[in-house]
């Protein structure tokens, strides 16, 4: 028998395909809104990760990037793997404390804006690893946007990371986040230009 | 007559008498401990004799007893004779105040990679080695993380919850 198809054609789940747009003056055939709005809008729908897959926590990445979570959803399904041209570096696994120059260079590499997710506990904290080889927690070495508990976070709670994610870039940015007072105070912390 | 650990034995004590002590068989494989000034005359011999060819080193590694004063650190060497494949392995004992013993580097090439990592962990110094820097570890690591006196986790944290993390001594009691 064949498989009943059924298509959502009455509409009656609450499927909205775009975001609402941000505020703004509407006309016919015009909107204005400020810059930083579009901008942010823009930039929130269409990250590009930088997938820094050390250990188990990078599997369930993968599965994350597949059909069934399919992360493209959310305009992230241009995974980049030079960092010059992502904004989002997320950094799934545990990261050995002979990594950690490493990654700190992939960050630095980074064009602003940038913003990085820590994946899972050892990415947060070292996790289970408490031991001389592991770096506890990647926000010693650079600094951290969104926090993904779990060992490892099911794709669930990745998608619900990278929300938050596209939350800040949306919402909470300036345009500029780079001349922001706060920002060039945390970069100052980390010893970053 | 296919070699077998008893002739191993017999042919070991007749080149160095009883030099060598703690002769045993775990699972079968034949266990020794030698002087550490003889560690490399005892490789030598194992490999060139015609009879034993213990020609590969399998493995190198180190282990620390706290509490054998004076010989505190055991340098375990594995060999393995390809042709009637046999493997042995004997150990060396030394003070942990001067862990110096003749690096193997010159016989097997392998022991070079074997004896930077066990330097690294347990702070050997093989005497001779053309390297004996880090291998594994960072570079400005200022101990040997292995050594016993290390404690594997920083008992002075508290962000970690010590009952998901096994600390706190709930284990066992
Ligand atoms: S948090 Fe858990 S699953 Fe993730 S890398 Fe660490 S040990 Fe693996």
């Amino acid at each position: 028998m064949a498989r009943p198809v059924r298509f959502n054609v009455h509409a009656e789940a609450d499927v909205k395909l775009v975001k609402e747009g941000p505020e703004g003056y509407m006309g016919e055939g015009f909107f204005t809104t400020s810059l930083d709005k579009v901008v942010g809008l823009g930039r929130s729908n269409s990250m590009w990760p930088l997938p820094f897959a050390t250990s188990c926590c990078g599997i369930e990445f993968m599965a994350t990037m597949a059909s069934t979570y399919d992360f493209a959803r959310f305009g992230a399904e241009r995974v980049g793997f030079s960092p010059r041209q992502c904004d989002l570096l997320m950094v799934m696994g545990t990261i050995a404390k002979k990594m950690g120059p490493v990654l700190k260079e992939v960050y630095l590499q980074m064009a602003e804006p940038r913003w990085v997710m820590a994946v899972g506990a050892c990415a947060s904290s070292g996790g289970i690893f408490d031991t001389y080889s592991v770096l506890q927690g990647i926000d010693q070495i650079i600094p951290v946007d969104v926090y993904v508990p779990g060992c490892p976070p099911r794709p669930e709670a990745i998608i619900d990371g990278f929300m938050k994610v596209q939350e800040l870039v949306h919402n909470r940015e300036s345009v500029r986040r780079r001349n922001g007072e706060r920002y060039k105070e945390l970069m100052e912390s980390y010893g970053i230009q | 007559m296919p070699l077998t650990n008893d002739i191993i034995q017999c042919k070991l004590t007749e080149r160095f008498g009883d030099q060598l002590t703690g002769f045993e068989q775990p699972y079968g494989m034949l266990t020794f401990v030698a002087p550490k000034d003889l560690n490399l005359k005892v490789m030598q011999f194992l490999n060139d004799d015609e009879t034993l060819k213990f020609r590969f080193l399998t493995d190198l590694t180190a282990v620390h007893y706290p509490d054998r004063k004076g010989e505190e650190l055991a340098v375990v060497y594995h060999m393995h004779n390809l042709e009637d494949n046999i493997r042995l392995r004997f150990k060396v004992f030394t003070d942990i105040q001067q862990p110096d013993v003749f690096t193997a580097t010159a016989l097997f090439s392998a022991a070079g990679w074997m004896e930077r990592e066990s330097y690294d962990f347990f702070g050997i110094n093989f005497v001779g080695h053309p390297n004996l820097k880090r291998i594994l570890n960072v570079e400005e690591m200022d101990y040997f993380p292995l050594r016993k006196e290390y404690p594997l986790e920083d008992q002075t944290r508290i962000d970690k919850d010590d009952e998901m993390f096994g600390r706190g001594g709930h284990i066992g009691n």
